[in-house]
């Protein structure tokens, strides 16, 4: 019961940050010096009435607190506006969003299944040629530009033809059965995650390392070696428990980290995410779709960060404390 | 702590590299056979250009070069560069050149390497405007290799002030900056960079847009340090001879600036050292994407956005010689970084 209530103490938390981070975002965005409806002017499709009524809806006309105000209503109540094309925001955030989560989510998943045990042999074999060789390979993944690496990638994949050059599905994707559509989407997205895994794997190894180093060191562990206790007694049972519990933490800012670093490879790869879709409304400068994609951003990063900490929570009593 | 570095088998070199880097910028006017603005419109995407030692005839000779005739290919449908061998152009050391002056002052018209008179040399080839890529190499370093330094210099007394401050003062001044701190904390930082950039004017001078950009770039990242060095001196305030400060009489100010941040000297350097990578692939990556350094000037993320098209890629590789260079400066100030951690951290308190 203690644990629910500190659950729904960190929930509780994340609402006024949300609010700051919206205050932010929305003045960074409004006292810039752009129109948010000369795009949609100029867009012949557009009618008068939608016009008007977009105008009235952000209150243009109105101080800029009033303007927050009604924003932040409509943002509550879904109503994200139109892009100036004329589209949904929601529609096309609706159909982003489950992109980049996708991607992001096989990028962690692999991360901490290789990262994890990397670092654990990083920290065991500390500064034998095992870990010095761990250590370089993982400067060197920490030094590649993504969107350097995703153009080499895009060579390698139009020299050998093996991977399709960018984009998620195929042309003939409607066709497809479920096992066709599944295995096209598979084959679409080994070069982003290659990108993104390489990219994030050497932070999450050099941290578990030193973790690991971290509680090596300690008393307990010294204690536990004098007793007599098996090497790999001490390392799975004792040791590595303890040295995971601050790599949850990091799994929220991974998270962000990921959600930036996806940007610039899927805007290389033609990926439709959510990065590529703030990227291109930042150069139409669709106001409307670059408020509701930094925000909804902004959520996931804030809800990756509390599902961090409710697993820690739970793991680690010692935090409820 | 340059001679612990150049100690270490790895970090010492990467040590060298970038001190070779560093002083290859600032020489560039007299590195650089041309300057970043030359071009020559009929060469544009020449290779690099070859250099022979052995003449046709099979003796040796001095080192030299061809010049470069394009011809349209109709069937291709594009421009073939053939070399030009009517005329050999010699390679010589100190030529003269374009007139560039010496810390903006001296002027004088002597270049590191070129060819005699009416040669061209393109030792990387060169871009879609017939620049030499070489030179702009060294001209775009300029400006990527110092945009991270400039903007840690604006985020680390705004981090360490605002940290302090924080931390010092506790209670609900600490409570609201720390929440300030953590929304900024909580927008994709990439995202944000975007944003801030996008919204910048366009008819700005280079000046003007470098200066902004270092300042969004210290934007993004000054929130997280802040917070580091918040906890710090929450560690440090009860210590004694910060009370012994406050008996004094010193002012909140004084016994924040001149008591506890000196005490967090080494986890500043350290997190200097080692962000400095990252703020480099941020400009880099801006101007990748156009939003950071604009044409004509020069650096190694804009120069990369020519390699965004699939021709270039396959058939003009020396379009990516600036990711090589990143890939370079970012690795070493990597290597340089963690050793300097393990020397004034050697207990690994600070991560």
């Amino acid at each position: 019961m203690k644990l629910g209530k500190f659950i729904l103490k960190r929930i509780l938390q994340t609402i006024p940050l949300l609010v700051i981070v919206s205050i932010i975002s929305f003045f960074i965005i409004r006292l810039s010096p752009v129109d948010p409806l000369a795009e949609l002017r100029l867009n012949p499709s557009i009618s008068q009435e939608t016009l008007a009524k977009e105008k009235a809806r952000l209150g243009l006309d109105k101080p800029i607190i009033v303007q927050y105000g009604l924003w932040a209503k409509s943002f509550v109540k879904g109503d994200l506006g139109i892009t100036s094309n004329g589209e949904k925001v929601s529609v096309k955030l609706i159909e982003r969003i489950p992109n980049t989560l996708i991607l992001t989510l096989i990028v962690i998943f692999m991360t901490w299944s290789v990262g994890v045990p990397l670092g654990i042999l990083g920290a065991i074999y500390n500064k034998t040629k095992l870990d010095r060789i761990l250590t370089i390979l993982s400067s060197v993944g920490m030094a590649i530009p993504s969107f350097f690496f995703a153009i080499l990638l895009l060579i390698f994949a139009v020299k050998t033809g093996w991977f399709p050059v960018g984009g998620l599905t195929s042309y003939d994707f409607n066709d497809m059965n479920f096992l066709g559509k599944f295995f096209d989407i598979a084959h679409h997205l080994v070069l982003p995650v290659t990108v993104l895994f390489t990219l994030s794997l050497a932070g999450l190894q050099r941290q578990m390392r030193a973790n690991m180093l971290d509680v090596l060191d300690s008393d307990y562990i010294k204690f536990a070696r004098a007793k007599g206790l098996s090497e790999n007694k001490i390392i799975f049972k004792h040791a590595l428990r303890n040295a995971i519990n601050p790599m949850i933490t990091l799994l929220g800012f991974e998270f962000a980290g990921l959600l930036s670093g996806a940007a610039l490879t899927e805007y290389v790869f033609q990926y439709p995410g959510l990065g590529r879709l703030i990227l291109e409304a930042v150069m139409k400068s669709d106001i409307n779709l670059v408020m509701a994609s930094l925000m909804i951003g902004s959520i996931m990063l804030v809800l990756g960060n509390l599902l961090a900490d409710i697993l820690l929570l739970i793991t680690d009593p010692r935090v409820r404390g | 702590m340059f001679k612990e570095i150049l100690k270490d088998k790895f970090a010492g070199k990467a040590l060298i590299i970038l001190i070779v880097m560093y002083v290859c910028i600032a020489c560039a006017n007299f590195i650089a056979p041309y300057s970043k603005d030359f071009s020559d419109r009929n060469q544009a995407y020449a290779p690099p250009s070859p250099v022979y030692t052995i003449t046709e005839e099979g003796k040796l000779s001095m080192p030299y070069t061809y010049n470069y005739i394009r011809v349209f290919e109709p069937k291709l449908y594009q421009n073939i560069y053939t070399l030009d061998r009517s005329q050999k152009h010699y390679l010589k050391l100190f030529v003269k050149g374009e007139q560039y002056k010496i810390l903006g002052v001296i002027p004088c018209s002597i270049h590191l390497f070129g060819t005699d008179d009416g040669g061209r040399f393109y030792l990387l080839g060169t871009d879609i405007n017939g620049r030499d890529v070489f030179s702009r190499l060294l001209f775009g370093g300029r400006i990527s290799l110092t945009i991270g330094f400039l903007a840690l210099f604006i985020l680390f007394p705004i981090g360490l002030l605002y940290g302090g401050i924080s931390g010092y003062l506790g209670g609900w001044v600490d409570i609201i900056m720390m929440r300030f701190a953590e929304a900024v904390m909580a927008i994709p930082s990439f995202y944000l960079l975007i944003i801030l950039a996008s919204v910048l004017p366009a008819n700005m001078t280079s000046t003007q847009r470098f200066a902004l950009i270092v300042i969004i770039l210290a934007l993004i990242g000054w929130a997280g340090f802040a917070r580091v060095v918040r906890g710090m001196v929450l560690s440090i305030k009860n210590e004694e001879f910060v009370q012994s400060a406050q008996t004094i009489g010193a002012s909140k100010l004084r016994v924040i600036t001149k008591h506890i941040l000196p005490q967090t000297t080494s986890y500043v350097i350290i997190a200097m050292t080692l962000s400095v990578p990252s703020y480099i692939l941020s400009e880099s990556g801006l101007s990748f994407l156009g939003l950071g350094i604009q044409q004509p000037d020069a650096s190694w993320g804009n120069m990369l956005k020519e390699a965004q098209e699939y021709i270039n890629i396959l058939y003009r590789p020396w379009l990516l010689t600036p990711g090589v260079l990143i890939f370079i400066a970012v690795l070493c100030f990597n290597l340089v970084g963690d050793t300097v951690r393990d020397i004034l951290d050697p207990k690994g308190k600070v991560r």
